[in-house]
């Protein structure tokens, strides 16, 4: 049953050095404060899984927080390249990153199967691709029915799904309302999960029996982190700062510009989420 | 009336999509072209964001494929399990837009790496969506900015798959889908020719010649027969594409096409 917590009483209880971590949100509702608190609170040799590791991932990479990422795309949307990302791939800066490359169908996938309790996940993907050859986690099997050569990946099976949602109420039972991305099937395919929330409230005010709802029971911790989000988006809430993501350029491009920043902005501050 | 190269590839890209098509879109160019085809010939059509939005109509043009406009303006709006697997590996999908930073004659593309995979000169973002946009849907439409760097004998990395190397590997995998069929740049229009697979030169945009294409294209590029010169884009085109861009400037700053 989802404890509430504090989000620093929820990372230093569930998320530990070494630890393999997804934190999901498709550019809407990316867990910033939650991972945040994660630099914060110097988590090391983590295996960082995310679709579309963004702003979020390259300033854990950056700050040395990550061990291997397992990813399939890679970029700041709209605007260009994580420089992080990249220095620590063509320089190996602040580490070296072993990475783990697939496509977002194979990551989309391996979510799923995690959530079914499979150890492994089939589609029709990779074809004719280059990334087989150079990540050996991607295999092919036959259909034992009609013959046909399918993808074969691994679940995912994080220790910890972080993702930040529009609100829980006080059973801790959690509604997710827009792009919903992977983010349901990250959290049942975790060992642990921490949810952040904009408020914790009597009531979801569902308008529609199928909303996603987490039920309290498969989420480990609830933290009210109002903006945690920021400056990705809460449908609902606030909206994108696309201006934050074109700044970012410029700020990560260089390593002690990086560095200032993170430390004034993140390691100094838990103002970045209230604005 | 004066038009832009970006512009008249755009216009290009946007006339080819049709009314009844359902398309995968992706960021940049793609989504302007999408786009403006619905705001002017195809207002039927179909565009899909990877982010799971179905039937979307944004009025701007989105940063990222997952702007809360996309959601706000679509039909409905499903997790991403559902858009990989129901409906792009379910061939719900007739036509896919891609771009990279290389392509070569035979439409396979690279977005993962330049030089070396384990020791990279540049690391790109990867395929995300491409490797299987590639394969499932119908038929593949490329849209990007020719030179030498980007149109090039052999892509360091083949993340999403043309026709394969030799352009014969996409018929041997047994694909149904049409792969790339047609590729529009800043200076040309090419189709894919029916027996090698090779782009070939349909269409040179107004002012461009011969040469011009040659020298921006690193392999030995073939012309039509009856090679054509482009319609210039009409003034209810560049109506529509130049409203869109300054909404999408208003809205964040800067045209999401550029």
């Amino acid at each position: 049953m989802a404890e509430f917590l504090s989000l620093a009483e929820a990372i230093a209880t569930f998320v530990r050095d070494g630890d393999v971590v997804a934190m999901e949100g498709f550019t809407h509702l990316i867990p910033f404060a939650a991972g945040h608190e994660v630099i914060r609170q110097q988590r090391r040799d983590l295996t960082l899984i995310r679709m579309t590791p963004d702003i979020l991932y390259d300033q854990l990479i950056g700050m040395g927080a990550a061990r291997k990422l397992i990813f399939s795309w890679g970029g700041n949307p709209g605007v260009g390249s994580l420089h992080r990302f990249r220095d620590a791939v063509e320089h190996g800066w602040p580490a070296p990153l072993e990475i783990e490359e697939h496509s977002h169908a194979a990551m989309a996938n391996a979510y799923e199967a995690g959530a079914a309790g499979m150890p492994c996940a089939f589609f029709r993907g990779y074809l004719g691709s280059d990334l087989p050859r150079v990540n050996p986690r991607i295999t092919f099997v036959n259909c034992p029915f009609t013959g046909e050569e399918l993808a074969c990946i691994p679940a995912h099976r994080p220790d910890v799904t972080i993702i930040h949602a529009q609100r829980a109420d006080r059973e801790g039972n959690v509604l997710i309302e827009g792009i919903v991305g992977v983010q349901k099937e990250a959290v049942l395919a975790a060992r642990r999960s921490v949810v952040t929330v904009e408020e914790i409230v009597d009531d979801l005010g569902t308008q529609s029996p199928n909303a996603v709802v987490l039920p309290a029971w498969t989420v480990s911790a609830v933290a009210a982190a109002p903006g945690g989000a920021r400056p990705s988006y809460t449908h609902g809430y606030y909206a994108r700062d696309n201006s934050f993501y074109k700044a970012w350029d410029a700020i990560s491009r260089d390593r002690t510009t990086f560095l200032e920043w993170m430390k004034s902005n993140v390691l100094e501050s838990h103002e970045l989420h209230a604005r | 009336m004066n038009y832009t190269p970006a512009e008249i590839m755009t216009v290009g890209a946007a006339r080819v999509l049709k009314d009844e098509d359902t398309c995968f879109v992706g960021i940049g160019l793609p989504s302007a072209a999408c786009n403006l085809a619905r705001l002017t010939h195809a207002a039927g059509i179909t565009l899909i964001y990877e982010s799971g939005t179905l039937r979307t109509r944004p009025s701007i043009l989105p940063l990222s494929v997952g702007d809360g406009e996309l959601c706000q303006t679509a039909l409905t709006t499903v997790s991403m399990p559902e858009m990989f697997r129901y409906w792009l590996q379910g061939g719900r999908i007739t036509v896919g837009f891609l771009s990279g930073a290389q392509v070569d004659r035979f439409g396979n593309l690279n977005s993962t790496v330049i030089g070396d995979y384990a020791k990279p000169t540049v690391r790109l973002p990867g395929g995300g969506g491409a490797p299987e946009i590639a394969t499932s849907c119908g038929q593949i439409f490329v849209i990007m900015r020719q030179s030498l760097r980007s149109f090039v004998e052999r892509v360091d990395f083949l993340t999403s798959l043309g026709h394969g190397r030799t352009g014969r590997e996409r018929n041997a995998q047994g694909l149904k889908s049409k792969g790339p069929t047609l590729l529009v740049s800043d200076l040309c229009i090419m189709a894919s020719d029916p027996m090698t697979k090779e782009f070939v030169v349909e269409s040179l945009h107004p002012g461009v010649t011969r040469e011009r294409v040659r020298e921006n294209t690193g392999w030995e590029i073939r012309f039509a027969d009856d090679l054509q010169e482009t319609t210039p884009p009409t003034l209810a085109e560049l109506e529509a594409l130049r409203e869109l861009n300054a909404r999408t400037a208003a809205a964040h700053g800067v045209a999401a096409a550029e």
